[in-house]
């Protein structure tokens, strides 16, 4: 178990306060935030190496905040694997073993580590000609050789080609579902906590924004941070009242509850319909004149802005439906955005 | 006809200029003396004693360059603490401060006037005139050259292999001898050659300090001043093969050069 209570990191130019969250013994938790929101940092923090200026730090009921890195039975597994250059693969995954004490099945154990992850061939070579979905695999076997109490990845699969990413992740959640270790992981990917993860914590501006289960943070977002974190690109400040929402001079009609208190409504690119002209389907119903300023596409599918009512709407559309229904940079469009796929917040 | 580049004729005219300028000095030195000038120099005690003792002397500020050198470095290069460019510029200036300057500096301390003279005396350490004085000159003046190399050899290492080391178990002594020394190595060669290379060749500060013992660079001036070009001129020849010899095989003991020939 970890139990961050009101942490407080203070660097120059860069400063994270009451940061606190909970990970349960067993569970695979993701932080996640964009790139520069610190979350490298405080993975940094848990594992010693970075001075915290004020909080707690528990580690499987033990207040590590004062321990050296080396007392807090942590394993760490960097984007950039961190593997010794100047050992090999089998000295890399042998090197905290010494600091350890002796079990009498530990080369047993070791030995099934190595075969979890198809180590075997790779052991007396050096570290540097491996592929890196083997320096990932040798730096996972290296941080649990040593039977950690929990296990920190710092974006373990952003330097990844995308074949060995995807070789890692299913790595991961195998392991994770083998050794049933805690894990503490860090990313900037919404779709790998998704796929690996039961709980998340969503970091942004030195703080954390909300934490919860992976469908509540994407379905119920509670900040515009965290909403456009998820993938709520049309994000806007709006007003509440009687069952609608103002945004500029947009009313959208809302379903249930209306709490004057929100300020902002939010709504994912792929909720938000978009019909040509020509296709006659304007019903009247929370339909919406505009205009496309642009057009990217994206293969199968097209990235589409259309501009209505003084507000700028992000949209997907499959890229056959903008030949069939004559949708172009410029043209005419009607806009449908439902009720019930309106998030406030 | 391919045309060449007008940089790159002023840059290869440049190198032209500058080898030259280095190496016809070094050549017409070497050429000079006779076989028969540079066996009698050899065959001369006190010119083999004189280059003995510059190599030993340069050798042992080398050596106790990396002993306190090595910490110091590694702290320079991993911690941020305040004074640090202060520190820094502190360690640059034995490089920047006139040689005979750092003569006298080091003989006010070493006097009976100073009380650190007075109590390396009572202690039976003499400093002037001395193998001792030699090695303190020494050290003083190639302690930046040692320092400054493993510091930024120390700074090329990713700080997260040592965190990775502390991870898993290791403190930070047994973080810096498994880690950062092995990782550093190279760094720490070059830093004692280019220690010693300086040591070698100090003459200012040492003739203050210790014109006895000689040391190569004191006998050269001194045979050049009292008998002429051609007497000092086999000593200083014998002196760059030996530090030649010295330095290819130091270099030959790094590890890391012979993996890359």
């Amino acid at each position: 178990m970890i139990a961050i209570d009101d942490l407080a990191i203070r660097l120059p130019g860069f400063t994270m306060e009451g940061i606190s969250f909970r990970v349960e013994v067993g569970e695979f938790f993701i932080l996640l935030g964009p790139t520069g929101s610190g979350k490298t940092l405080i993975l940094e923090s848990i594992a010693g190496m970075v001075p915290i200026s004020s909080g707690r730090i528990i580690i499987g009921g033990r207040d590590v905040t004062n321990l050296p890195p080396e007392r807090r039975a942590i394993g760490i597994v960097y984007q950039d694997q961190a593997l010794f250059p100047h050992l090999s693969v089998s000295q890399n995954i042998r090197y905290g073993l010494r600091y350890r004490p002796w079990g009498a099945d530990r080369e047993k154990k070791l030995a099934a580590l190595i075969q979890l992850l198809g180590l075997e061939s790779l052991l007396d070579r050096g570290v540097c000609n491996l592929s890196g979905g083997e320096r990932q695999r040798v730096a996972l076997a290296r941080a649990l050789a040593t039977a950690p109490d929990i296990l920190l990845l710092d974006e373990p699969l952003s330097a990844l080609d995308p074949s060995f990413r995807e070789e890692i992740r299913h790595l991961l959640k195998g392991l994770h579902r083998e050794t049933g270790i805690t894990v503490l992981m860090v990313t900037h990917d919404f779709p790998e906590a998704h796929f690996l993860a039961a709980r998340t914590a969503v970091i942004g501006n030195g703080r954390i924004e909300q934490v919860g289960s992976v469908p509540e943070v994407f379905n119920r977002p509670i900040s515009p941070t965290v909403a456009a974190f998820v993938g709520m690109k049309n994000i806007f400040q709006a007003s509440f009242d009687q069952g609608v929402a103002r945004a500029g001079p947009m009313t959208l009609s809302l379903t249930g509850f209306c709490d004057p208190a929100w300020g902002y409504l939010a709504v994912r690119p792929e909720d938000v319909c978009v019909y040509g002209v020509s296709s006659g389907k304007n019903d009247g119903v929370h339909c919406f004149p505009g205009r496309v300023t642009r057009i990217d596409h994206q293969g199968a599918f097209c990235d589409v802005l259309v501009h209505s009512d003084g507000l700028l709407w992000q949209t997907i559309l499959p890229t056959g439906r903008l030949i069939k229904e004559d949708i172009a940079e410029g043209g005419q469009v009607w806009l449908q955005v439902l009720p019930e796929k309106i998030h406030v917040m | 006809m391919r045309r060449i580049d007008p940089f790159y004729a002023l840059a290869a005219a440049s190198t032209f200029l500058v080898v030259g300028f280095i190496v016809l000095p070094l050549v017409e030195m070497i050429r000079q003396p006779t076989a028969a000038d540079l066996q009698a120099s050899w065959m001369d005690p006190d010119v083999r004693r004189a280059i003995w003792m510059s190599v030993s002397t340069s050798g042992t500020a080398a050596l106790i360059s990396f002993v306190f050198g090595t910490p110091f470095a590694y702290l320079l290069a991993r911690r941020d603490f305040r004074g640090k460019r202060f520190i820094e510029s502190v360690v640059d200036l034995p490089i920047m401060i006139p040689h005979p300057v750092i003569g006298i500096a080091i003989l006010s301390l070493a006097g009976r006037q100073h009380w650190i003279g007075r109590i390396a005396s009572e202690l039976g350490i003499k400093v002037m005139g001395s193998v001792t004085g030699i090695v303190i000159v020494l050290t003083f003046v190639g302690l930046p050259f040692y320092i400054n190399t493993v510091k930024n050899g120390i700074e090329a290492i990713p700080q997260r292999l040592e965190n990775v080391s502390r991870s898993l178990g290791a403190g930070a002594f047994g973080t810096f001898m498994l880690v950062t020394f092995p990782l550093a190595w190279r760094s720490v060669i070059v830093g004692m050659i280019l220690c010693t290379a300086r040591a070698v060749s100090e003459f200012g500060a040492v003739v203050i300090l210790a014109y006895h013992p000689m040391t190569a660079p004191v006998m050269i001036y001194e045979r050049f001043t009292a008998y002429g070009l051609r007497y000092s001129q086999p000593v200083a020849v014998w002196l760059i093969f030996v530090c030649l010899g010295l330095f290819l095989l130091l270099r030959w003991l790094n590890p890391n050069s012979r993996a890359r020939t």
